[in-house]
Formats: C-alpha cells, sequence, structure tokens
C-alpha cells in the first residue's frame, strides 16, 4: 500500500491507475484531503471536490473498460484565468466576482477530453498582473518552501506552483506573459514550460496581455509537463492565432542522447549583480549537460536590457484594452452611479486593484494621441530587434540555458518590491524576452541556495521546437537530482 | 518625457479610473519614474526597423459564413447585474 | 459647373462637403462571430458570448464580410489591398461590450477609388473615394423606456459594417444627394448591403466646410453623425453651409466639433463636449493575424462581378438608343433595370422606356406597390408598346389598354381584341368620318379658312370622338388638312 498517492508524478499515477493499484477515486481523494490540510497556502480561491470526484467515477469506469485518455483520473487544479463552464471564474479580481462563465476555455476542454477532473480554481495574481501572487484580490499564496517567514510563491501563477509543490494537485494549467509559469516554478521548486506563441489556444482564457499570453502547464517534474502540455495544445479555429503546426508526442524525446546538442550561453545575462549561488548554478548546469555530450557555445543577445521596458509597454498597451469590458454592465460587479460614465468609474475604480490600475493607466497613456510613436511603436520595432537577436542566436545553438529568476522566493511584503514597481518588475528580467519572441521556455529546478529555497534553470527553444527544450530539460534534471518538496 | 497633474487626470478620465485629487501628485510622480525607466529605449537605433505587431507568423485564417451561435440570450443575460424584459440595464446615458 | 455658391454680404462662399458612409455588410453572421444578422428578432437572441464580450472571447473573420467588401471596393473602382490589418478604436459605451471596436485605421481593405456621379444638368462628376474599410457594428442603447435607465440589446452588436470614406469632393447638397443614390444602387447591384438609410443598414455622416471662391486649403469642418436619408443629407449640409458663412462673416469662428442634425427643424447644433474623449488610442488588434488576399482570391471575385449601373446605362445608350438621362434613372435600381430590359426586348426600347418612366412609375406610385407587384408584366408593357408601334392601337387607346391592364393583369392583345379597340387606318373609312364632321360645321371650316388654322386641334377631336378613338390619328390629321386647304 502507498503511503501518500499525491507524491506520485502523473506519469507514476496513470500507471498505478492501470494496474489497479488504486482507483481514480481514491487518488482524488488523497489530493483532496491535502487541499484540506494545506489551505492555510491559499493556493485554491474555488474548490470543486464534488465535481471532482464525479468526474473520477467516470474515469474510473473508463479505465475499468480499458479506455481513456491519457490524463485518465488525474486530478488538476485550474490557474483561475481560465474560464471554466459553470464554475467561478475570476482572475482574482474583484471586478468579476460572482462571475460564473456559461463556456469552457479550450486547453480546460481539451483536459477534460483527455480524462482528467478539476479539483478546483487557483489563486493568481490579479489578471495575472504581477510576480508574486500578492495583487490577487483573494490575498497572496503562501510558498510551500517557507520557514520562519511566509515567501511569496511567485506570479502570477502562484497558486498554481504552490499547488503542485504542497501535492495539492497533480499538475495545475499555468499562464505566461511575462513569465508567469516559470518564475513561479522556479520559486517553488517545479517545473514549468510556457510553449510557443498559438501552442496552446487563448480561446476562453481571460486575456492580458494578447500578444504574449500563453497557457501552459505546471508540473512535478519534466514527464509530467510533456504529458500536459500535449493534452493541453492543439490547433483551435476559435483562437485566428492558434498555430496549426502539428502537436508532437514530447514523451517520445524524453530521454533521448543529447550529444552534439549546441547550447547557448548568452552574455548578456550575466548581468551585473547576479547572485552568485545563481551563477554557479548556471555554470553547473552547463557543466551537467557538457557531461553527457552536448556542445556549450556563447551566444549574444545584445537587446536584452530593453525587453524589460519593450514588455512594459506592450503588454500594459494591450491589457488597458483588453480590460475596457470590466465595466459592470454585463456580468461582474457593479457599483451603481446617477449617469453611465459614473457606474463604469465607480465599478471600475472598486473592482480592480491597484497594480491592475497602474497597468491600465500606463497602457492608456503610452497609447494616447502624442505618445503612441514614443512608446508604443518604439518598443515594437525594439521588440523586433530582441527576436531577431534569437533567431540569430539560433544559427548558432539548438536551445538556450539561462537562469530562470535573479533570485530564489522573497518574503511576503518585502519592502523594496512594495516600495517601487520597478524593483518588482525586475524579477521579470530572465523571462520576458523570450515571451517578446514568442518562443517555448522551460523552468526546472537545479537546487537549492544557502536558504535551502529552490532555484530555477531556463532552457530556451526555437519557435515550435519545443521537443528540444524537454530533451535537454529532462537530461538536466536526471543530472541535478532535484529532489522535490 | 515627463508627465504632469493635467496629464494623470486625462489618463484616469481615459481609463474610467477615478483618482483622488490628493493621489494625483503621487501618480505623477511614479509614472514619471516609470517612464523615465522606459525611456532607456531612446537608446535603441530603431531606423528602418518594422514595428512587430505579433509573433505568428500565419495569415488570418476565415471563417465559413455559417449561423453557429445564438439563442442563448438566458446565458448571455445570466451574469448581468440588473436585467429587465431580456435587456441589459444601466443608469441613463448622457448623450 | 454644379456647385453651390452663397452669396454672402463680404463675397461668395463655395461649400466643401465630404461622407462616411456607414453600410451593413448582408451575411448570415456576424462580422467576428456565428451569430445570426438576422434583422427584428427578440432582444438579445442573436448575440454570441463574443458579441457580448465576454472575458476570454475571440474574434475569428467571417470570409464573406472579406469578399463583400472586395466586391463593393471594385464596384467603387477602387484598388483592393493585398494586405490589410484590423486595429482596436477604444472608447467607453453602453453598447460597445468589449470596450474597444475591432475595425481598419492604418491598412483598410480597399483603397481610393471613384465613383460617377450624373446630375440633372446633364453633367457627370467624379467622386473620390478615400478608403473602404471593415468593422464591427454596435449594439442598441433604447434611452426612451426609462426616465432614469438605459436598455441595452446586442443584436446588432458585431454585424459586418464596410465603412466608405469619400474624399471632399463635394461642392452643393445636389452633388451628395446624387452620390448617396448612386452608392445605394451600386451596393444594392452587388447585393453586399440593402441600403436601406431609414432601417439604419446605410448611415451617413457629413463633413461640412465653407471657404471664399478662390481660397486653396480647407477650412475648419463639422461633423454630423448618423443623418439617415438622402433629404437630410441634402438639408443639412445646406444649412450647416449657410450656417458657417454667417459664422465667418460676423466676426465668428468655426469650431471643430460634432453636431446632430434635427430633421424636423432642419438645423444642427453641438453635442455635448466630452474632454478628451476622442482619444480612441488605435493600435494593432493582437488577437487577429493581418489579412492577406491573393491576387487570385482578388480575380475570383473580379469575374464574379455583375454588370454595374454604369456599365448597363451605357450599354443602355448605346445599343438601345436611350438618351443619357433615362438610362441612368432606369440603372439607379438593378430590378427597374432588369424589368425594363425584358420589357424592351425585341420592342422600341426609347417607347418603353417612356412608358415605365411614365405611366408605368405613376402606376406604381398611385397603387403604393414595389416593382415586384405590379400587375403589369415586363412582356405585356413590352407588347402595348408594340401594339402602338405597328399602328394596331393609337396612343390615346394605348393610355385606355393600360389602366386595363393595371386594374386586371391581362395582357393588351387580349384586350385590345376583347373590346375592339384595333384602331382604323383604312384612309377611306376616315374620309367618310372627316366629311361629315366638316359638313356638319361649316362655321368652324369657314373661320379656319379665315385663319384661325388653331382650330385643326378642335377638328381632330372631332374626328376621334366619332370614331370612338379609334382612328389613327395621323392620317386623320393629313385628311384634314387636306381638306380644309
Amino acid at each position: 500500500m502507498m503511503t501518500d498517492l499525491t507524491e506520485l508524478t502523473i506519469a507514476e499515477a496513470s500507471a498505478g491507475l492501470k494496474k489497479k493499484e488504486f482507483t481514480a477515486v481514491e487518488l482524488t481523494e488523497a489530493y483532496i484531503a491535502n487541499m484540506d490540510k494545506h489551505r492555510n497556502l491559499n493556493a485554491y480561491v474555488c474548490e470543486t471536490p464534488d465535481k471532482a470526484i464525479a468526474q473520477a467515477k467516470i474515469s474510473q469506469e473508463k479505465i475499468n473498460s480499458g479506455q481513456g485518455g491519457d490524463l485518465e483520473g488525474i486530478p488538476l487544479g485550474i490557474k483561475d484565468l481560465f474560464c471554466t463552464k459553470g464554475i467561478a471564474t475570476t482572475a482574482c479580481s474583484n471586478i468579476l466576482k460572482g462571475f460564473v462563465p456559461p463556456y469552457e476555455s479550450t486547453v480546460t476542454a481539451n483536459l477534460l477530453q483527455a480524462g482528467a477532473n478539476f479539483l478546483g480554481k487557483l489563486n493568481l495574481d490579479e489578471f495575472a498582473m504581477g510576480g508574486s501572487n500578492e495583487t490577487s484580490a483573494f490575498g497572496p499564496v503562501i510558498n510551500p518552501w517557507s520557514k520562519d517567514v511566509p515567501l511569496v510563491p511567485g506570479g502570477s501563477s502562484g497558486g498554481s506552483a504552490a499547488a503542485v509543490a504542497a501535492n495539492m494537485c497533480a499538475a495545475a494549467t499555468g499562464t505566461d506573459t511575462g513569465g508567469s509559469i516559470r518564475q513561479p516554478a522556479a520559486f517553488c521548486g517545479v517545473t514549468g514550460i510556457k510553449p510557443t506563441y498559438g501552442r496552446c489556444s487563448r480561446y476562453g482564457i481571460i486575456a492580458f496581455a494578447s500578444s504574449l499570453d500563453q497557457a501552459g502547464p505546471i508540473a512535478k517534474d519534466v514527464t509530467d509537463c510533456a504529458i500536459m502540455l500535449k493534452a493541453m495544445a492543439g490547433f483551435d479555429n476559435k483562437d485566428s492565432t492558434s498555430s496549426q503546426q502539428p502537436v508532437p508526442d514530447f514523451c517520445k524525446v524524453l530521454g533521448a542522447d543529447i550529444k552534439g546538442m549546441r547550447i547557448g550561453i548568452p552574455k548578456e545575462y550575466r548581468v551585473d549583480g547576479l547572485n552568485s549561488e545563481i551563477a554557479s548554478y548556471w555554470d553547473k548546469a552547463a557543466a551537467m549537460l557538457k557531461d553527457k555530450g552536448a556542445e556549450i557555445v556563447e551566444i549574444s543577445l545584445p537587446h536584452t536590457k530593453y525587453a524589460l521596458a519593450v514588455y512594459y509597454i506592450i503588454a500594459p498597451a494591450e491589457a488597458s484594452s483588453n480590460l475596457a469590458r470590466y465595466d459592470g454592465l454585463r456580468y461582474g460587479n457593479r457599483v451603481d452611479g446617477e449617469h453611465l460614465d459614473d457606474m463604469y468609474t465607480n465599478s471600475r475604480t472598486a473592482g480592480f486593484g491597484k497594480e491592475v490600475k497602474r497597468r491600465i493607466m500606463i497602457g492608456t497613456y503610452v497609447l494616447s494621441a502624442g505618445y503612441y510613436d514614443a512608446y508604443y511603436l518604439k518598443a515594437q520595432k525594439v521588440r523586433r530587434l530582441i527576436r531577431d537577436d534569437f533567431i540569430k542566436a539560433f544559427e548558432k545553438c539548438d536551445v538556450i540555458l539561462t537562469p530562470t529568476a535573479p533570485s530564489a522566493a522573497f518574503a511576503i511584503g518585502d519592502e523594496s518590491m512594495q516600495k517601487d514597481p520597478i524593483t518588482m518588475w525586475l524579477n521579470d528580467i530572465f523571462t520576458v524576452s523570450v515571451s517578446l519572441a514568442g518562443l517555448p521556455a522551460m523552468s526546472l529546478p537545479i537546487g537549492l541556495n544557502h536558504d535551502g529555497l529552490p532555484l530555477g534553470m531556463q532552457i530556451i527553444g526555437k519557435s515550435f521546437d519545443e521537443e528540444n527544450v524537454f530533451k535537454a530539460g529532462y537530461c538536466l534534471e536526471q543530472q541535478a537530482g532535484f529532489k522535490r518538496k | 518625457m515627463s508627465i504632469d497633474a493635467n496629464t494623470v487626470k486625462k489618463i484616469a478620465f481615459l481609463s474610467h479610473l477615478k483618482i483622488e485629487d490628493d493621489k494625483v501628485a503621487a501618480t505623477q510622480e511614479e509614472f514619471n519614474k516609470i517612464l523615465q525607466w522606459v525611456d532607456q529605449l531612446k537608446e535603441v537605433d530603431t531606423d528602418n526597423v518594422e514595428p512587430l505587431v505579433s509573433v505568428n507568423n500565419e495569415h488570418l485564417r476565415l471563417r465559413q459564413d455559417e449561423v453557429t451561435e445564438g439563442n442563448q440570450a438566458e446565458a448571455v443575460l445570466a451574469n448581468a447585474p440588473v436585467k429587465e424584459y431580456g435587456y441589459f440595464v444601466v443608469p441613463k446615458v448622457v448623450e | 459647373m454644379s456647385g453651390m455658391i452663397i452669396q454672402g454680404k463680404t463675397g461668395d462662399w463655395e461649400v466643401i462637403c465630404g461622407l462616411e458612409i456607414h453600410c451593413q455588410i448582408l451575411s448570415k453572421s456576424k462580422i467576428f462571430s456565428g451569430a445570426s444578422t438576422h434583422y427584428g428578432s427578440e432582444v438579445n437572441e442573436n448575440v454570441s458570448f463574443i458579441d457580448a464580450g465576454m472575458p476570454g472571447m475571440l474574434p475569428t473573420l467571417n470570409e464573406e464580410c472579406v469578399s463583400q467588401a472586395v466586391k463593393t471596393g471594385l464596384g467603387l473602382n477602387a484598388k483592393i489591398n493585398n494586405y490589410s490589418a484590423f486595429a482596436r478604436k477604444n472608447y467607453f459605451y453602453a453598447d460597445l461590450p468589449q470596450g474597444y471596436q475591432i475595425t481598419q485605421f492604418q491598412y483598410p481593405i480597399v483603397g481610393e477609388g471613384f465613383v460617377k456621379i450624373e446630375l440633372e444638368n446633364g453633367e457627370t462628376k467624379d467622386i473620390g473615394i478615400e478608403r473602404l474599410h471593415i468593422e464591427q457594428d454596435a449594439g442598441k442603447s433604447i434611452h426612451d423606456i426609462s426616465p432614469t435607465k438605459s436598455f441595452i440589446d446586442l443584436n446588432r452588436a458585431g454585424v459586418g459594417l464596410m465603412e466608405i470614406v469619400t474624399k471632399p469632393d463635394f461642392r452643393s447638397p445636389e452633388e451628395a444627394g446624387a452620390f448617396l443614390r448612386k452608392l445605394r444602387s451600386i451596393v444594392r447591384y452587388l447585393g453586399t448591403c440593402d441600403g436601406n438609410m431609414d432601417e439604419g443598414s446605410m448611415r451617413c455622416d457629413v463633413n461640412v466646410s465653407v471657404r471664399k471662391v478662390g481660397e486653396d486649403g480647407f477650412r475648419t469642418r463639422n461633423e454630423m453623425k448618423n443623418v439617415n436619408s438622402v433629404k437630410f443629407v441634402m438639408q443639412a449640409i445646406e444649412f450647416e453651409a449657410r450656417r458657417h458663412v454667417e459664422v465667418y462673416e460676423s466676426g465668428g469662428q468655426i469650431e471643430q466639433e460634432t453636431r446632430q442634425f434635427n430633421p424636423t427643424t432642419c438645423t444642427t447644433k453641438a453635442m455635448r463636449k466630452k474632454e478628451y474623449a476622442h482619444d480612441y488610442r488605435y493600435f494593432p488588434e493582437p488577437d487577429l493575424p493581418p489579412l492577406v488576399l491573393s491576387d487570385e482570391y482578388i480575380n475570383n471575385i473580379k469575374n464574379d462581378m455583375v454588370e454595374l449601373p454604369d456599365a448597363k446605362k451605357e450599354r443602355f445608350v448605346k445599343e438601345l438608343g436611350l438618351t443619357p438621362y433615362d438610362a441612368s434613372v432606369i440603372c439607379e435600381n438593378k430590378e427597374v433595370a432588369e424589368f425594363f430590359e425584358k420589357a424592351a426586348s425585341g420592342h422600341d426600347a426609347k417607347k418603353v422606356a417612356n412608358w415605365l418612366m411614365g405611366d408605368f412609375f405613376a402606376m406604381l406610385n398611385e397603387k403604393k406597390i414595389t416593382l415586384a407587384e405590379s400587375p403589369i408584366s415586363a412582356e405585356n408593357l413590352g407588347a402595348l408598346v408594340e401594339l402602338v408601334s405597328k399602328n394596331v392601337i393609337n396612343g390615346k387607346t394605348a393610355k385606355d389598354v393600360f389602366a386595363i391592364m393595371a386594374a386586371t393583369g391581362e395582357a393588351p392583345e387580349k384586350i385590345v381584341e376583347e373590346k375592339g379597340l384595333k384602331q382604323v387606318t383604312d384612309v377611306g373609312a376616315i374620309e367618310k368620318v372627316v366629311d361629315e364632321i366638316l359638313a356638319n360645321n361649316q362655321a368652324n371650316v369657314e373661320a379656319y379658312k379665315a385663319g384661325k388654322t388653331n382650330l385643326i386641334g378642335w377638328f381632330v377631336g372631332q374626328v376621334m370622338k366619332a370614331s370612338q378613338g379609334k382612328a389613327n390619328p395621323e392620317v386623320v390629321n393629313k385628311l384634314l388638312k387636306q381638306k380644309l386647304g
């Protein structure tokens, strides 16, 4: 008899289910028990245990009759940015309090189709705007690795990363606009991948910055990420930016020889004052891959330093427009006013949190008459240069290896982060340029720092070449031997 | 570039967000700091660089002209804070 | 020179006017969703979650709206752009669910073109087309149900629109009126818009300014939104131009503003000014990649085009001998032109045109029926003309036959046969009647011979009366003149 079913990866649990070692209902109940146990982490904002059990029962019947999808009977957590039919979806914003979508996002529909059941909706930074989960209207998530002081789980998919780390779900969905899957995965010692822009349909995912948003999984290891991504991804005619590229079976490349694979190390990422522990893990990771036959090449991404500024123009600009629909008219929270305009302003002022308002206003400003060329257009031009840097770099290498974040998880309410939004934004320094270029990138844990907190490495691939990312990621995972929480 | 108090108010107006008068100065200061920071982009030579609108390389796909949705007024209105006679209802619009 | 000159105290002023016309595209479903475009459905019945601006919903472009726009562009003799792109126009309004309108800004689907208009004095003029772009319509706000509330119906939200922008080429209300009628005719021929201004499927914004005759450049213009009939557009231009002249001549200045035309008073008044309200913050729509049309696609549409009013008119003038004016009146309406062509087939086209534009239209007006409901078929109208041409009946009898046709729908041959209306062309028979009339009216014969030659008409009348209208008037005339010397 297993001691704790929630310790199992998806691959292990699926095998156990097939061998009838336990049932899908038992597996789901084990996760539900863990959700109760770790409720203090505040990872879930809406729990749907009854639904999960009901789905698990259906899954068990399928398993019994030898049918079922790749995720049959697997209990997942869903970032509360994915619309789920009949289940409250809030983007962790007061403005969407009480909103129950009458439709299902394509990604969650794909997961249900593959046999998964949903334990509930996971906490995030309000509208995915933040890097610490502190902007959530439901309050911050506590990083399961916290010791004396409660630490942030990272963001925006903080609830997802924390829930996976604390075994409150087998895996979770995340979304990544500037690092929102990778950075929390790194902070919580779990694995996450943001696929190429266009891989996963954005239909039914509450939009933050449409040209950057991508869904991806956060899971216990590289293999589970491969299983999850295959189920989530795929062409969707409801999303005009969804790609028609066929989705390969990512599991097939896991464990493949990386001999001769060229690993790019961008010199510009060795920023001044880079945390020495992170720098040394970076070197170690490169050495591990080299040991397995990879070739390490230095590459240059000269416009890296401008990526954050570009990101903090483009993302807020798109957000200011995407969030215009939240006006208290057709759904969500309404604060009345004498006239329509008063109602709009009252509802939005009461409904949005500080960081969201800040980004709406910045976005509005950079698009407004007289400033568009200086900010928005300029940012789009530099965005092209950033993407071209990658295209050029990939002539010399197959994947790129960098740290995921410039630090380990920090304390909730950290003063320097609170005081200056830019300090908080700097957390995205290693992740945003990848988002701007639309490339796939994975974060996986590499080891612990002197405080015993996990650190992550990022592997970036060419457009639609997740396979090499998985290949290198799996190899590094094996070499690093990181022990999950 | 730096922005003045009036611009802050204009942006708040366009965003449909209320800024109390005593918060305008603080917002203005914060904005100026952010704008100063993004002004580093000015260093980049972008002459002859086409703006990158999307990383998507595929052209727009066209949908067949077929009626596939509708007859779901109830679902459309289900989340409405106020509805009457099948309409969404709002406070009077001032023209 | 068809321009309108306003004689002011300080000299002569000319009117400058440009139009922006919104045409609802004829298609089954909306431009970015699969909801029906049907007019007159139950409230909010034709609304998809996309049209309602629900969180996470994404637009997909309707092929029909693209081909309809291309067709219309070709009908406007305009350049079809292989590359066009969508943009967001950001503003808050109750019937704009997304908080932005998806439209085209920098890259419209159709570029410059022209439309030839015919004026009553026989002159023609080319009106320049600046562009045509496609976009989504807004919903409807209903303000008159309650004094404190507005009611929103989104059935119209998302219906495809073509916005056609002319160059400021109009110099009189008459020209603008002729253009609108011509444009309506073109879109109806093409079946791209039903052109009904009173139902709002064609709506017109009017831009007016004035300048001194001989002056270069343009002065400040005012825009009048949603003027909803050709007549009102003409009245609005006239009023607004005169107002401008008055303002300038009394030492004032015209401020750029949006005004509303009141059809009851035939005046315009400024709309409430909203500070900064017109900063629309256009930016490229990130949910829709650029629209790329191949030459082949455009050529296929071109090869499939119906004959347009101008070409039809030219053919009617050249091949059927119509006057340009008659031809343009007949060709304004596709159904009328088709009816005419059928009626004229094998008969004297000019005479058919006269009948059509005279008695036939009068009959429709009197009966308040449409062409499709006409009791007189095209074939029967042609047959009636033929009976006159072949001297079977004379013109006067033809009018009587026409009246019977209008009442009964019977064929003219049948009526003539049954009622014995064939005209008498037998000179001997007519001569007998003439002689009788002359003999019985000696006094008038004397008077005629003494120089009162206009009595000829009276004699003709008497002969016709005596022959019950069946005598051939030409023969009567000839015989009378012979006999009276």
